[in-house]
């Protein structure tokens, strides 16, 4: 378990580290918070040939929180965000995730934006991403460009990244007035990857009534799911919503797959439960959020 | 005070938890690293080894196979345990030859200078493989379409009946079809593993001038180690020294010796006249050190209108992977410690050892019992609900009374010896354990917990266990002329707390202050002679000979002492580290002068010493300073050698509730009532039980062996493979009764496997009861759980009687 041979740069610049990604092409690979990618290189699962560490780049070490949401920098760790009140104010749905994210002595190394790159449809914020509709900021020697997170993650540990681009922020849009949000996921040990996770995002219009409910889902896929269950939910104030049916709805539209921890059959029904789970608390949110 | 049967914290905390442990990677810096290519397939020939590409590797100092192994090196590793039914027992060689067994068999050796360069030189070696069709698991191995060994037809290993008559002289079988119910089932148990956090790990120096070897290996068993060197190596026993460091957890894995590496590292240093070290990774222990558990058994039980066991007969099957290097140990364990604290009646036992391409299986932690209580307990469980009767009540009518000891089992244990209860209540241990979970309360609880939408269950089991098997420990204790007490015994510590409890044991037999006592074990070179440590056995084995050195010791210090204060010695006694006439502290002497005293010299080093010099010592100008059949030094040696195993019992119960929309299980309290005789450190006992529970809890709701069908082990990785974190593990309340053993002289018992014995069986009770479906198989998930709900929905899954004709759970 030590890792082939790779060539190792440590750029103290953003502009450095572009240029050293440009030049590695395919064969170059960002190193953040290693929690995914040095495991990897321990089991000869992956092999790149130069390895740029970001870890001097403090100016990416950054947690901008406006009215519109929640800017992530690509240094910044779980832990830190996961501390930030004010992102918990602006998305508390990043925050819930974020609890669920492994364990301490991970979150204080792994960073959100790693996360994000990394992909694993079985992990929590690409599903926390996509239901938000955020995006990701990616760096080039060619410039600057926006991915919105429906294009970004193209299949499992896939995302819409070239070679020579560095994912230098996230975006997370913020929580609507009269918007609630929640998160569950069931896993085997704390802290695992979940079995199936929820995330949920319901918004009421003025008349207290369900304007939009989204779902986004991990571990039922190669990426994250998001259903749309609005017309699900129909037009109806919270308490009058029949969620255990909304739940059965999304249960007929995810497809998991078996693996060593549980079958798809498994997937699917967890995926209703945590559905209606989370819809509720999420509904619950919206209206104690919409509370002056 | 801190002697016997003092709480007092472990003495070797603070240097293991503060990073000052001393573990074989910790050594060596300098050493030359060893890699392994390891077997892909499951089973296959091997055809070609090509490392023309390996040789590029700069830093690559040696590649070695199965041909460059000369004369003993490379014989088929050696059968430890040999036992008249193990009759095709098969080991593998240190690097394959021709054939590999499983995923994981070490091919070729390579030494690097350091272990990055090792692994790119291995990564380049090229085996050729001719894939051969594997076998994999205890279905496949019992059908025998294939092969694990071409000359062991039906892939059995071995076979063993034993069969005790009931009373009147009935077999088991006899009295089963007497009886009038009978109960028929079958029950499995899944592979997982010992798993220990340090894996293994050798690191070898030889010294060509002085023509000696010295091994540091990660080993349960270093004596015996030494042992298996000298004679793979051709070396006197003299010239070999190996050593246990600081050893991160065993739990049996590391008693199995020698292992390849701890042969081949040795013979590479010894060759290339150069350091070589070798630790071993996550993923090789996963697929070359050794699993356990996996087992089938098929149980029949005949028993009257209370419960009584009229008759019962088991058949076992077990898979013992590719090899048989520790023999057949943990049937013979399932099989005799089945019966537990309970008389069977007429009791058949029958075991078939079969051969798979996987990972060999040896003890770990519990070594067959968790298997036998596993179906002891589910059996009493099936009795109680077919009965209608509490739970507690069946088991209840089955124990062993305490006026019955010594009880003999009329069989033959894991030692060769009769397996004889020496002492027990467990009537009272059951007493307890009802007490202590409040078995009377739940119908209470469970009722107001479904009020508010969830569902709780609760089981109980209990175990016996045979512990401190023999042959013998060793002790010797020695006190210095500054007054300090060396204490050595060759048994290993893998973190158990014997620089705690064996300094316990000297600070009370000699009277000294526990400060003043430091313990060496597991050195070869402090103690030739001993055995290793498993089967719970070091405390029984090294703490009663370290007891009985003590008292040798001391009665030599007090003969001494009375010289010394023209005193009868029956009239002294030591009291912190001082020798002196009872009822008169002011005649005294310290230890220490003892020792001065005990070591007649010529030439006096220090001013103490002049104490002892010729010109010094009074006495008869006629006798010899040493008297005939004296020795000097102020010093103890003795052995401890039980007749056979003593036996400590418990009992444990569960409250588990299972998440009625998910089928997640959670522990909401879990309790031992426990009896290993004298404690010598209560708060040590709790540790190893608390430590035992948790992995028996990994064992029954997470841990799992995942193969696929061609051999391959899915989860060979702390990802996939669950062990369990603190965050699954709930507060466990523990209570003690103490029947001391009359077989050794501190009357004490074993502890170290306990706590792991009987969880699978208490959990599955416990699951079973909250759920109302039979469990009959472990470990289980939370998937499991919701395909035997969707079983029963559709009446393909068994009731418990008493929720059949009610509602199905959803």
């Amino acid at each position: 378990m030590k890792p082939p041979p790779f060539a190792y740069h440590a750029p103290r610049a953003l502009a450095e580290a572009v240029g050293a990604l440009a030049e590695a092409g395919p064969d170059g690979k960002v190193l953040a918070g290693g929690q995914s990618l040095i495991p990897l290189l321990n089991m000869r699962l992956a092999a790149p040939a130069r390895i740029v560490d970001i870890n001097r780049l403090t100016e990416l070490d950054t947690v901008e929180v406006t009215e519109r949401g929640v800017r992530v920098g690509a240094l910044a760790r779980h832990s830190r965000v996961l501390r930030s009140i004010e992102a918990a104010r602006a998305q508390p749905l990043l925050t819930d995730a974020l609890r669920h994210v492994a364990h301490p002595v991970v979150r204080n190394r792994g960073t959100v934006v790693g996360s994000l790159a990394h992909a694993d449809p079985a992990a929590e914020l690409p599903a926390v991403l996509a239901v938000l509709g955020g995006s990701v900021d990616a760096m080039s020697a060619g410039g600057r460009r926006t991915i919105p997170a429906d294009a970004f993650f193209t299949g499992p540990l896939e995302s819409a990244l070239r070679p020579g681009e560095l994912a230098v922020s996230a975006f997370f849009p913020g929580l609507p007035p009269y918007g609630g949000a929640a998160f569950g996921e069931v896993t085997r040990r704390h802290g695992d990857y979940a079995l199936v996770g929820v995330a949920a995002v319901v918004v009421l219009d003025d008349d207290l009534r369900v304007a939009s409910a989204r779902a986004g889902y991990l571990s039922v896929g190669a990426t994250p799911l998001v259903l749309d269950l609005t017309e699900a939910a129909g037009r109806r104030s919270p308490g009058s919503c029949d969620w255990a049916a909304v739940a059965a709805h999304a249960e007929s539209l995810v497809d998991p797959e078996t693996d060593i921890h549980a079958g798809a059959d498994y997937r699917r029904h967890l995926a209703g439960v945590l559905t209606e789970r989370v819809l509720r608390a999420a509904a619950a949110n919206a209206l104690e959020r919409g509370e002056p | 005070m801190s002697g016997f049967g003092e709480p007092i914290a472990r003495r070797e905390d603070p240097r293991l938890i503060t990073g000052q442990g001393r573990y074989v990677d910790d050594l060596g810096a300098g050493a030359l690293a060893a890699a392994f290519v390891r077997s892909p397939h499951a089973h296959a020939r091997v055809v070609d080894i090509d490392v023309d590409a390996a040789l590029d590797v700069d830093g690559l100092v040696a590649i070695y196979t199965w041909e460059d192994l000369p004369g003993r090196v490379g014989e088929p590793l050696p059968l430890l345990i040999p036992h008249p039914s193990l009759t095709h027992g098969r080991t593998g060689h240190p690097l394959a030859r021709d054939v590999v067994r499983h995923v994981g068999e070490p091919i070729v050796m390579v030494v690097a200078e350091d272990r990055y360069l090792a692994e790119d030189a291995a990564e380049r070696i090229q085996v050729t493989y001719e894939p051969l069709p594997p076998v994999v698991g205890l279905r496949e191995a019992a059908d025998a379409t294939r092969l694990v060994h071409d000359d062991v037809p039906g892939n059995v290993g071995a076979h063993m009946v034993q069969e005790v008559a009931g009373e009147g002289g009935a077999d088991a079988r006899a009295a089963i079809d007497a009886a009038p119910h009978v109960l028929e089932f079958r029950l499995d148990i899944e592979r997982s593993a010992s798993m220990p956090l340090e894996g293994r790990g050798v690191y070898a120096r030889w010294d060509t001038d002085d023509g000696s070897l010295r091994v540091y290996s990660s080993t349960q068993a270093s004596t015996s180690v030494r042992a298996a060197i000298a004679a793979r190596l051709g070396l006197p026993p003299g010239k070999v020294e190996v050593i246990a460091p600081d050893v991160g957890g065993g739990f049996g894995v590391k008693i199995v010796h020698p292992w390849p590496e701890e042969v081949l590292v040795p013979w590479a240093a010894r060759l290339l006249d150069r350091e070589v070290k070798w630790a071993e990774d996550r993923r090789e222990h996963f697929v070359s050190a050794a699993h356990e558990r996996a087992q089938v058994h098929f149980v029949r039980v005949g028993f009257d209108d209370d419960g009584r066991l009229l008759g019962l007969d088991v058949r076992i099957l077990h898979d013992h992977g590719a090899y048989t290097p520790y023999g057949i140990i943990i049937p013979i364990i399932t099989s005799t410690q089945l019966l537990g604290p309970y008389k069977p009646g007429a009791y058949r036992v029958e075991f078939t050892s079969l051969y798979t391409n996987t990972v060999i299986v040896t003890p770990y932690r519990g070594a067959g019992r968790p298997q036998g209580v596993f179906c002891m307990e589910r059996t009493m469980d099936r009795i109680a609900d077919f009965l209608g009767r509490d739970r507690t009540e069946v088991r209840a009518v089955n124990f062993i009374q305490p006026d019955e000891f010594p009880y003999d089992q009329g069989l033959i244990f894991q030692d060769g010896r009769p397996l004889v209860y020496d002492s027990g209540d467990y009537p009272e241990l059951l007493r307890r354990a009802k007490k202590l979970i409040d078995w009377d309360g739940f119908e209470k609880a469970r009722t107001e917990a479904a009020a508010r939408g969830r569902r709780i269950g609760i089981g109980i089991a209990g175990y016996v266990e045979g512990t401190g098997v023999g042959p013998y420990e060793g002790g010797h204790v020695e006190i210095d002329t500054s007054g300090r007490v060396h204490v050595s015994t060759g048994l290993t510590s893998q973190g158990q707390g014997h620089q705690t409890v064996f300094a316990q044991i000297v600070a009370s037999e000699l009277g000294v202050l526990i400060d003043d006592v430091q313990v060496t074990t597991g050195d070869t070179r402090r103690f030739g002679y001993a055995v290793g440590t498993f089967a719970s056995r070091a405390a029984v084995m090294s703490g009663n000979a370290i007891a009985l050195a003590c008292r040798k010791l001391r009665d030599k210090a007090l003969r001494i002492a009375g010289e010394a204060l023209e005193a009868d010695p029956r009239d002294l006694d030591i009291t912190d580290g001082v020798v002196h006439v009872r009822g008169n502290p002011a005649a005294a002497i310290p230890l220490r002068t003892v020792a001065v005293l005990s070591n007649p010299l010529r030439y006096a080093f220090d001013e103490e010493a002049k104490r002892a010099t010729q010109f010094a010592v009074s006495g008869s100008m006629d006798d010899p300073p040493i008297a005939p059949g004296d020795e000097p030094g102020l010093e103890g040696r003795d052995y401890y050698s039980p007749p056979r195993s003593t036996f400590a019992a418990g009992m444990h119960a569960a409250i588990v509730e299972v998440d009625p929309d998910t089928a997640e299980v959670r522990v909401l309290k879990y309790a031992v009532v426990h009896d290993c005789g004298r404690l010598i450190n209560p708060r040590i006992v709790e540790g190893q039980i608390h430590g035992g529970v948790a992995q028996g809890i990994g064992g029954a709701l997470y841990e799992r062996m995942v193969y696929d069908g061609a051999g391959q082990l899915l989860n060979a990785s702390f990802m996939d493979f669950l062990m369990p974190y603190a965050t699954e593990i709930p507060r466990i309340e523990t209570d003690h009764i103490e029947t001391p053993s009359p077989l050794n002289p501190l009357g004490i018992k074993g502890a170290g496997e306990a706590g792991v014995i009987p969880v699978s069986a208490v959990i599955a009770a416990a699951i079973e009861d909250a759920e109302g479906i039979r469990i009959d198989a472990m470990p289980i998930s939370p998937d499991e759980i919701f395909r035997l709900r969707q079983r029963a929905a559709t009446g393909d899954a068994e009731l418990l009687k008493r929720s059949r004709g009610r509602p199905v759970p959803s």
